[in-house]
C-alpha cells in the first residue's frame, strides 16, 4: 500500500460536515468528542440518504414478488451487493449479506456443525466437502486476543462436534505468538481477527494463512477493525472467509457481511433456514438456493444493504489509503500525547506503524469505568470495559480498559481534548500524576 | 463532578470493614458482566431474637469507585442491625438510584448512601452501585432470609 498523506485539517473539517452529529453537544454544552468509532461509527447524510431514498422510493420485498417495486427493490439490494463486493476485491455472488459481524461468523460456525448431519453434504464438490468436516480429535485454532464474536461461537462449535478449542497465545507486548506452534496437523479451522479491536496490532495474516494452508485448515477472519480503516482486498489475503460489519464502516446497524471461497460457499449447508434461500420445498424436505441466496433467509435488510454501499461509495471517493494514513496519523499523535503522561500505561505496542484505528490504556489505581466517567464529563465518548475481550485482559492481566478509537472525521484536536480531559484523573482520584 | 462526591472517593479509597472475615453463614460472589467488577461477600447473622441481626458483613471489591464505595456503604450502614431494617435501607437506596434525579435520599435513611444520589442521573452506572447489595440480598436469601422476592442478579434488580 502506497503511503499517503494524511487528510488536510480543511479536508476534515469538510468531512465532518457530512456527519451533523458531531455538531453537537454533551452533559451540560460540552461539544462532543466521539472516540468510539470501534464500538460503532458515525453515519454521513449520504448513507441516511439512500436509507431514506430506498424507503421512500423502492421498498418492497426484495426477492419476492413481480411487480415493479419489488424489482426496483431486487435490484438496488443486489447493486448493494455488488458494489460492497468491490469495496474488498471480491465477486458479488460470494458476497453473503448478515445481521451483523458476529451472526456472519455464527454462519460458518453453524454451517460447518450443520455439514455434520447426514446428507447434508450430498451432491457437493468432494473436495471442499471433505473441507467441511469437523468431529472429534480435530482442532479449531483461535487467538487469545479474540473479540468474544470470534471466540464464543467457536467454543460452541468445539462443543456441539466434539472438536477441541486451542488458542495462539499473546505476548506481553500485546503481538501474537508464533501461529505455526499451535496451528498442527489436527487444525481444521483457524479464526483470527485482522486487527485486535483493543489493542489495534495487526495480525501477519501472511503467515497464519501459510500455516493453515500447510495443514489443509480453514482460515476466517474477522476483519470488523480492518475493513474501515485501510484497503482490503480478498484475493490479497488469500483466506477462505471474511467477516466484517456495516455499522463500523460509516454504514448502518443491522448489516454484516460475509465473503467466503465459490466452492466452500457452494458445498456449506445453510445456517438459517426458510423463506428465500430455497430452490424446491416439498413437504417432505427441500433443497436450497445457491450462494448468496442459500444463507439469506427471509426478508432481507435491503435498505441497510443499499446504505452500507453508500458508505462503500463514500470512503471509495476519500481513498482508503488516505483514510489508513489519517488513521496513522491519529493513532501516532495519541500515543505521543499519551507518552507524555507516565501515569497512563498503553496497552500493547506503543509504536504507531503496528497500530489501527485504537489506542487502550489503563490508568494504574483508577478503574476504567471512572477515568471514562471523567471524560464523558468533558464531552468526550470513549469505551469502558473489557470491550467484548475478556480473555485478552486476563492475559494482559488488567481487569479492565479504557479505549480512544477514530475514524476518518476524528481530528487531532479532538485528540487533544481527550488528553487534557484526562489529566483531571489524578487530581479526582488521589492518584500521583 | 457531581458524581464524585467527597465521600465516594474516600469510601473507594479505604473500604470499611473490607476483607473476608471468619466465621461466616453465607458466601456469594457476584459480577457486573458488562464491566468484569466483582464482589465476594459473606454474612453472619445473629439469630437469637426476634428478627436475625446481621452480625458481620465482610467482603472483597473489585471494581469502580462507585460500586466499591458502595459496597463500603453498605457494610457500614447495615452491619450490627437487624436484617429487616438493612432491608429497608436496600429499599430507599434502591429507590433513590432507579429514580433518574428524582429522590435526592434519605440521610436518615441511607447515611452516606445519600452520597451516591448522583449516580441515578448516570443510568449507565446504577449498576455499579447495586453489585454489592445483590452479592448482599444473595446471601440473605441463601441464609434462608425472606428478601421478598428482590432478584439477585445485578441487571434484574436495576430494573425491578
Ligand atoms: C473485532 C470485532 N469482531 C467482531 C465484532 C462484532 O461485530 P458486530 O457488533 O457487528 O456483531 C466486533 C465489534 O463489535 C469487533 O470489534
Amino acid at each position: 500500500m502506497a503511503p499517503r498523506t494524511p487528510l488536510t485539517a480543511q479536508e476534515v473539517a469538510r468531512i465532518r460536515a457530512d456527519f451533523p452529529i458531531l455538531a453537537r453537544t454533551v452533559r451540560q454544552d460540552r461539544p462532543l468528542v466521539y472516540l468510539d468509532s470501534g464500538a460503532t461509527s458515525q453515519k454521513p447524510l449520504c448513507v441516511l440518504d439512500a436509507e431514506r431514498d430506498f424507503y421512500l422510493h423502492h421498498n418492497a420485498a426484495v426477492h419476492r414478488g413481480a411487480h415493479q417495486l419489488a424489482e426496483e427493490a431486487t435490484d438496488a439490494f443486489e447493486s448493494a451487493r455488488t458494489r460492497v463486493a468491490k469495496f474488498i476485491g471480491a465477486r458479488p455472488a460470494d458476497v453473503v449479506f448478515t445481521r451483523n459481524g458476529t451472526e456472519a461468523i455464527n454462519l460458518v460456525a453453524y454451517a460447518l456443525s450443520n455439514a455434520g448431519a447426514p446428507g447434508a453434504l450430498d451432491g457437493a464438490d468432494p473436495a471442499a466437502a471433505a473441507r467441511l468436516r469437523l468431529g472429534p480429535g480435530d482442532e479449531i485454532v483461535v487467538t487469545e486476543m479474540e473479540h468474544h464474536a470470534n471466540l464464543v461461537p467457536w467454543q460452541e462449535l468445539a462443543r456441539r462436534t466434539g472438536a477441541s478449542l486451542r488458542w495462539i497465545g499473546v505476548t506481553d507486548e500485546g503481538h501474537l505468538a508464533d501461529p505455526a506452534e499451535v496451528i498442527g496437523p489436527r487444525t481444521r479451522v483457524v479464526a483470527v481477527t485482522h486487527v485486535s479491536n483493543v489493542l489495534g496490532t495487526r495480525t501477519d495474516v501472511a503467515a497464519v494463512v501459510a500455516a493453515a494452508r500447510a495443514v489443509g485448515a480453514l482460515t476466517v477472519l474477522d476483519a470488523c477493525q480492518s475493513v474501515p480503516h485501510f484497503p482490503v482486498d480478498v484475493t490479497e489475503l488469500d483466506v477462505d472467509f471474511l467477516v466484517f460489519t456495516g455499522h463500523k464502516l460509516l454504514g448502518p446497524q443491522g448489516i454484516g457481511v460475509l465473503w467466503g471461497r465459490g466452492e466452500l460457499l457452494a458445498a456449506m449447508p445453510p445456517f438459517l433456514t426458510g423463506g428465500s434461500m430455497i430452490e424446491m420445498v416439498r413437504m417432505e424436505g427441500s433443497t436450497y438456493a445457491p450462494p448468496p441466496q442459500r444463507f439469506e433467509a427471509g426478508v432481507p435488510m435491503a435498505a441497510q444493504a443499499v446504505g452500507l454501499a453508500a458508505a462503500c461509495d463514500y470512503l471509495d471517493r476519500i481513498g482508503m489509503a488516505q483514510v489508513a494514513a489519517h488513521d496513522n496519523a491519529l493513532v501516532t499523535h495519541a500515543l505521543q500525547r499519551l507518552a507524555e503522561r507516565p501515569w497512563v500505561r498503553v496497552l500493547g505496542p506503543t509504536d504507531p506503524a503496528d497500530r489501527v484505528g485504537a489506542v487502550s490504556f489503563v490508568v494504574d489505581g483508577v478503574h476504567p469505568h471512572d477515568v471514562g466517567q471523567v471524560l464523558d464529563d468533558a464531552g468526550v465518548a470513549v469505551r469502558t470495559g473489557h470491550h467484548c475481550a475478556w480473555p485478552l485482559h486476563r492475559r494482559l492481566r488488567v481487569p479492565a480498559s479504557t479505549r480512544a478509537s477514530f475514524h476518518v472525521y476524528t481530528t487531532t484536536a479532538e485528540v487533544d481534548a481527550f488528553v487534557e480531559a484526562l489529566d483531571r484523573v489524578p487530581d479526582i482520584f488521589g492518584v500521583s500524576a | 463532578m457531581d458524581l464524585y462526591a467527597e465521600l465516594i472517593i474516600e469510601h473507594a479509597k479505604r473500604p470499611q470493614h473490607a476483607g473476608l472475615r471468619e466465621p461466616f453463614d453465607t458466601e456469594t460472589h457476584h459480577l457486573n458482566p458488562s464491566c468484569g467488577d466483582e464482589v465476594t461477600l459473606r454474612v453472619r447473622l445473629d439469630r437469637s431474637g426476634e428478627h436475625p441481626v446481621l452480625a458481620d458483613v465482610s467482603y472483597d471489591a473489585m471494581g469502580c469507585s462507585i460500586s466499591v464505595a458502595a459496597t463500603s456503604v453498605l457494610a457500614e450502614e447495615c452491619l450490627g442491625r437487624p436484617v429487616p431494617e438493612t432491608l429497608q435501607t436496600y429499599a430507599a437506596m434502591h429507590a433513590m438510584l432507579t429514580s433518574r434525579g428524582q429522590d435526592e435520599g434519605d440521610p436518615e435513611q441511607i447515611g452516606d448512601g445519600v452520597a451516591f444520589a448522583g449516580v441515578s442521573r448516570y443510568p449507565m452506572r446504577v449498576k455499579c452501585a447495586l453489585l454489592g447489595w445483590a452479592a448482599y440480598l444473595d446471601a440473605l436469601a441463601r441464609a434462608g432470609v425472606d428478601i421478598g422476592g428482590a432478584p439477585t442478579d445485578v441487571r434484574a434488580l436495576e430494573r425491578s
